[in-house]
């Protein structure tokens, strides 16, 4: 669904992104894991044409994206990390704008069933600037499902969000994702990653250390939990150990 | 494109700073209306006023503005619409409400207490200026990452148009007094859009005759069809090519 070819991105001296190349398939839980500014959220923002790539190609449902491309959009739903908004506007004018701009591109009815699961009906007519964080997090992960997306890209989603929230949005996730959707998501939150991943994109200042299915990685690290195999990883500077090697017992 | 405007410009109309610059113009042109007897001289004294304010205003809170909507551009760049008219929107949406104060605090004052030639120039040179100094503080705001630097830089734009570059402009004209500069004023005079508006409107009021020889060349120049669609033309160049640059570098930026 999402392929890049060598992508590389650099601000000033700094290397955010140096050859990444991957493929990312429908119905898959993509994790993008890795140390503090090591090119995670520069790697989503080239995928939403937010950061224009130095060189590689991103292709997207085999089309390339060129910098003035916008119609692939359509179907990509965006969660940020932080989520501000106009200070004025009421909760309900945020979604109208939304719907409004991608009434175009959208047709069928508005997926609504995260704003019924946070309650946030009830604070349509705030103004955004009298929200909480958390549920300003609310209003930006209802805004990402709004529009039933083929791709969800959902940069730190359960950061700031009560525990009744975060599981909420996590089955939503895992609901979509088994619809076949593609997730892609970054989190400093190990556990709430582990039931909605099915394949770990590990990022260690722009490059790319390993692209690999969860099972590989719990049979690498013989390990059985994901959090504590990824701890692993982590502690070993992101080194995955080789498959072991099977010992034949012989009798 | 209209969407977004709406939007914005519905926002921005309803921020405390808008509304209290509005208040200020009005309370403003009451008051030199009020306090002088001839609407002439009471415009001469406003238009003091919006030449000093309204760039300030206009720059000042058109960079603010931008900095304290980056995560939420941020979020309509993630949708399917060309970075253009996300662009075009933003500043649009904060002209518009700009212009809109300005037309409200002294366009309806102004021209309520006397239409004259004056008056209707006053009110487009206060436009225009809104115009292009919000254009102005977009190329800045788009062009600088840091805040504090953007902000700092619309704060020189200003003090370079509204004063540095009267003082410079003074500066060769008594250096090279010896020498008819009556023309070259007309040119120095197209380099700074406060200035043009300043000639603009002086020239329409009883303040020209006292403006020596060089306002008699101006007299002459401005005084013509010809010369007022000039000023207009150089007017509308130092709003588009500001929003041009802006719009450039903003469809090239990294966010």
């Amino acid at each position: 669904m999402i392929q890049t070819q060598n992508l590389s991105k650099h601000f000033g001296k700094l290397c955010a992104l140096n050859n990444v190349s991957v493929s990312l398939q429908k119905g898959k839980g993509v994790s993008l894991i890795g140390p503090n500014g090591s090119g995670k959220t520069t790697f989503i923002k080239c995928l939403l044409g937010m950061v224009i790539p130095d060189a590689g190609r991103i292709c997207f449902n085999d089309q390339p994206i060129l910098p003035d491309s916008w119609d692939y959009r359509k179907q990509i739903g965006y969660m940020p990390q932080i989520g501000r908004y106009p200070d004025n506007m009421r909760v309900r004018q945020v979604f109208d704008l939304m719907t409004d701009l991608r009434k175009d591109s959208h047709c069928g009815p508005l997926d609504e069933e995260l704003i019924e699961e946070f309650g946030l009906k009830n604070s349509f007519d705030k103004p955004m600037r009298t929200l909480s964080g958390g549920t300003r997090q609310k209003v930006s992960a209802c805004l990402a499902f709004l529009f039933d997306p083929a791709v969800l890209v959902l940069d730190e989603p359960t950061a700031g969000l009560d525990p009744l929230a975060a599981e909420a949005l996590k089955a939503k996730v895992l609901c979509e994702q088994q619809k076949g959707k593609l997730v892609l998501m970054t989190s400093h939150i190990l556990n709430d990653l582990e039931e909605l991943t099915t394949d770990v994109m590990y990022l260690v200042e722009g490059d790319l250390l390993f692209f690999e299915s969860v099972e590989n990685i719990l049979e690498r690290t013989e390990e059985t939990r994901f959090a504590k195999a990824i701890a692993k990883i982590m502690a070993q500077q992101g080194k995955i150990p080789p498959t072991p090697q099977r010992k034949t017992i012989a009798l | 494109m209209s969407i977004l405007l709406r939007y914005i410009a519905y926002d921005i109309l309803r921020n405390r700073m808008i509304i209290a610059y509005t208040l200020f113009l009005l309370l403003m042109s009451a008051t030199m209306f009020s306090i002088e007897s001839n609407p002439g001289k009471g415009l001469l004294n406003l238009l003091n006023i919006v030449l000093i304010v309204v760039p300030l205003v206009s720059i000042i809170f058109s960079t603010i503005h931008y900095y304290n909507s980056y995560e939420f551009i941020e979020l309509l760049l993630a949708q399917p619409i060309p970075r253009k008219r996300l662009a075009f929107g933003q500043f649009l949406g904060v002209g518009i409400a700009l212009s809109l104060a300005f037309l409200i605090g002294v366009g309806i004052p102004v021209l309520l207490t006397g239409f004259s030639a004056a008056a209707l120039s006053l009110v487009l040179t206060g436009v225009f200026l809104t115009l292009i100094f919000v254009a102005l503080a977009m190329l800045a705001a788009v062009r600088t990452r840091d805040k504090a630097r953007g902000i700092g830089v619309a704060l020189l734009l200003w003090f370079y148009f509204a004063l540095l570059y009267n003082g410079i402009v003074l500066f060769l004209l008594f250096a090279f007094s010896e020498y008819p500069l009556e023309r070259a004023v007309i040119a120095f005079v197209s380099f700074n859009p406060i200035d043009l508006g300043r000639i603009l409107v002086m020239l329409h009021t009883d303040a020209s005759a006292l403006m020596g020889f060089t306002g008699a060349v101006m007299q002459q120049f401005f005084g013509s069809g010809a010369g007022v669609a000039y000023a207009i033309g150089i007017m509308l160049l130092w709003f588009v090519l500001p929003l041009w640059g802006s719009v450039r570098s903003f469809s090239r930026k990294d966010f």
